[in-house]
């Protein structure tokens, strides 16, 4: 597995740029990766990703769009809006998580 | 004499019928009594649903449950209405209660179109607005399609995870054949619409798969989280807003598991009810195995992992109820066949460590059946598979294709 250093902190990742290690995330970490997205980590986002890790720590799995709401009580229009784009997929790389791919 | 010991199975299904038909033949029965419960009598060879709409009759893919059963097995017809797991009691909608030493959930996934908004609540529902995950879909579907020599087409994922994964893809395909055939090809626009952000989740499948999709002038329009379908302008429209006009849409809906498994506390959010992934025994309850679509294990849901797992499962159980340690480790084996149209299939076979590869199957070089590539050769074993499915897979005969998946005959890609 390839190994990536950002501002000192170096992490393992997967070909496509996901963390491996769920020891190597940080919320420090998270906002010097959405950075390099072009995204400010606000209070609300951070929300998100808290919960990310929160849930997945039990599931063992990253949260689908539909579990952020249902679940986590975030409205996904609102997610749309603080990771435009692809959120589930932003999320996921931001909270240190595999890939979002529901199964195969 | 000690009284007889209970095996309760939810679902007469793929998962339901084997494990009760390799069980009876397993257990002793002046020891055990099997008992399978379903809502109804109608067994339904559901890789058929793919076909109804192009040349399948639909009454070919039905047969009569309680035949598929071998004898020693007591079938109950009943709704479900919920699992009681501190009295071993399953409470059925008419209000009877049968009791358990052990219990099997084989209850399967259902479509859910009422989670989208404007799809089974809109007014282009069984118009414009299509499934085939049911009979019923599947049977509507033939007619709109019957009718349909010009316009565009949508083949949409809702959501992951869905039954048969490769399904819509292989919709994809088989609608871009027929409408070649019929001559009107270059009077249709097919659009492939999904959540993923390719044709497949795995890269190699993905980059084989989005191949063939652009090889037959197939659109892909990726990343796409559907919001709500629009039934004034014909339109689905996703979060981000990019909108999608129609003629025919043909969806697959949200995939969740039975209500009573949600209304017992035993699923998950979806439906599914949580497993050890390699033993598909319950997280909470030692007395509870869950088979097939039912369970939350991180692979396909698809008959083939209902066959392999139920293979692997057989001992397990027998092991459980003497309080042995269970022997077997399920891997996640899948093997699909994808049709591909023009008469032919590619075939992919994978588990919960190794995506699907390229090379042969099941023999190295020899094959005959090529893995993400089509053949005709696999296309007939797709066709094969039917009568396969009725008279050595739901008995329980014994297939010779391991239920571990193999890495013979694979390709690695490189580094």
């Amino acid at each position: 597995m390839p190994t990536n250093t950002l501002n000192g902190r170096t992490f393992e990742v997967d070909t496509e740029g996901f963390l491996t290690r769920r020891e190597d995330w940080s919320e420090d970490l998270a906002t010097d990766l959405a950075a390099l997205i072009d995204l400010e980590l606000s209070e609300d986002h951070l929300a998100t990703l808290r919960f990310m890790r929160e849930d997945s720590a039990t599931t063992g799995v990253t949260p689908t769009l539909r579990r952020m709401q249902t679940v986590g009580g975030f409205d996904i229009k609102t997610l749309f809006a603080l990771y435009p784009g692809k959120p589930a997929k932003k999320m996921a790389w931001l909270s240190g998580l595999p890939k979002p791919v529901g199964c195969v | 004499m000690r009284d007889m010991e209970k095996l309760l199975i939810l679902g007469a299904g793929t998962a339901g019928t084997m494990a009760a038909n390799h069980l009876r033949a397993t257990l002793d029965q002046d020891a055990w009594s099997i008992t399978v419960v379903d809502q109804d009598t109608q067994h339904r060879y559901q890789p058929g649903y793919l076909f109804i709409p192009f040349w399948m009759k639909p009454e070919r893919v039905v047969k009569d449950r309680r035949e598929l059963l071998h004898d020693g097995v007591d079938f109950v017809e009943a709704a479900i209405a919920r699992v009681h797991r501190e009295q071993r009691e399953v409470e059925l909608v008419d209000g009877r209660r049968l009791s358990y030493d052990w219990l099997v959930i084989a209850s399967g996934t259902r479509p859910d179109p009422t989670l989208v908004d404007g799809m089974a609540d809109g007014a282009l529902w069984r118009d414009k607005v299509h499934e085939f995950y049911t009979y019923e879909g599947s049977v509507a579907l033939k007619e709109a399609l019957a009718g349909f020599t010009a316009g565009r087409i949508l083949v949409h994922i809702t959501e992951m995870p869905i039954k048969c994964p490769v399904a819509p893809l292989e919709f994809a395909f088989l609608v871009e054949d027929h409408f070649r055939k019929k001559g009107v090809r270059h009077k249709v626009d097919i659009t492939y619409v999904t959540p993923l952000d390719g044709a497949f989740t795995k890269p190699v499948a993905s980059a084989e798969l989005g191949g063939l999709l652009k090889d037959r002038s197939i659109r892909l329009a990726a990343d796409f989280a559907v919001e709500r379908i629009d039934n004034e302008q014909h339109r689905l429209v996703a979060y981000d807003g990019r909108e999608l006009p129609f003629d025919l849409l043909v969806t697959v809906p949200p995939n969740v598991g039975q209500q009573f498994v949600t209304d017992s506390g035993l699923g998950n959010d979806a439906g599914f009810v949580p497993v050890d992934k390699h033993t598909l025994r319950s997280v909470v309850d030692e007395r509870i195995f869950v088979l097939g679509d039912a369970s939350d294990i991180p692979t396909s849901k698809a008959g083939s992992v209902a066959h392999f797992a139920t293979e692997e499962f057989v001992d397990n159980f027998v092991a459980a109820t003497q309080g042995r340690p269970l022997p077997n480790s399920f891997d996640g084996h899948a093997n699909c066949f994808v049709e591909s149209g023009r008469g032919q299939a590619m075939l992919l076979d994978f588990n919960y460590d190794t995506e699907p590869l390229k090379g042969t199957f099941p023999v190295p070089v020899a094959g005959p059946m090529t893995l993400l590539k089509p053949s005709r050769v696999n296309h007939l074993g797709k066709l094969a598979f039917e009568q396969i499915y009725w008279k050595m897979l739901l008995p329980g005969r014994r297939l010779p294709v391991s239920s571990h998946m193999s890495m013979a005959g694979k390709r690695r890609p490189k580094e």
